[in-house]
């Protein structure tokens, strides 16, 4: 079972991979990660399997902090759509060279 | 392990990775983020299948619950609701690179590491976790290591979240000085929304 779980969570990992590098959408490439996060919980999991309960804790450790970080993300998105009318990060270029 | 379970398995993990390639293509970010939901919930219920019913269950309260939920509400809060006028998608050039970094991650992941000997040493007895959870529920053998020998880390977390929380409430609010000119560009996007019905 920890081959297939591992196979599953690198595909859905380079599928947020692949999400986060074409899409322009500041929320969408946002989802990826949390989506890319998840293929990692697997991993996690499929590992608890194996090697016991740490890898289950882990996975709480991971959801807290995915949680802290959708909610400040998300209110820096609000604010820079307050300012820029926008959540395209082409036109979101001040700091390019 | 009997065939039903390994059909229940690789049924959840073959819709989770379907999902997951139609939420990557959908132009609408609430599409987007259903099919994210969909994929959340697949993935709850493999951890249940690898005898995580407590990590499947903490998934779907909070990642298709809780985290979905305040997407959803941003994009309602942005009025993103509609496909983007703006081109969503970046160039050809970053297709290309992204499936070559896809291809090169999955090969990463998925290369055979010789087996270092250590990690036998620490490998627990075949089913032990679905015994545990039979003896003493799903949730003392996840909550036992949490409070004691990662309490650190759990106390950490907490200052963690206070920070996100105090953060999130300084950027989402308004600042005064800046209420006018706000109200001002609102106007001004209500205006450009009229002008393009």
């Amino acid at each position: 079972m920890l081959a297939d779980s591992l196979f599953f969570s690198a595909v859905l990992f380079a599928i947020g991979v692949v999400g986060v590098l074409t899409r322009r959408n500041a929320i969408i490439i946002f989802m990826c990660v949390e989506l890319m996060l998840n293929a990692v919980n697997l991993t996690f999991v499929a590992f608890a399997q194996v090697y016991g309960y740490a890898g289950q804790v882990f996975v709480v450790f991971v959801m807290t902090v995915a949680a802290a970080e959708a909610a400040v993300g998300l209110a820096i998105i609000i604010s820079i759509f307050r300012h820029r009318q926008t959540v395209n990060l082409t036109d979101i270029n001040l700091l390019k060279g | 392990m009997t065939i039903f379970y390994y059909f229940c398995f690789y049924l959840f993990g073959l819709v989770a990775v379907a999902s997951a390639c139609v939420f990557v293509t959908r132009k609408s970010p609430v599409a987007a983020a259903l099919w994210l939901v969909n994929v959340l919930f697949c993935l709850a219920a493999m951890f249940v299948l690898l005898d995580a019913q407590f990590i499947g269950a903490i998934q779907v309260l909070v990642y298709a619950g809780a985290i979905m939920v305040v997407f959803l509400f941003v994009i309602m809060l942005l009025n993103l609701g509609e496909p983007a006028r703006i081109a969503d998608a970046r160039g050809t050039i970053w297709y290309i690179v992204a499936g070559g970094l896809a291809i090169v991650v999955l090969a990463a992941m998925m290369v055979r590491l010789p087996h270092p000997a250590p990690t036998e040493t620490f490998r627990i007895a075949a089913d032990s976790l679905a015994v545990e959870a039979r003896a003493t529920g799903a949730v003392a053998p996840v909550a036992v290591p949490l409070f004691t020998e990662y309490l650190l880390a759990f106390e950490v977390t907490s200052v963690l979240l206070l920070a996100a929380v105090v953060g999130a409430v300084v950027l989402g609010r308004k600042r005064n000085e800046g209420d006018g000119r706000a109200t001002a560009a609102q106007s001004r996007r209500l205006e450009e929304v009229a002008h393009a019905r």
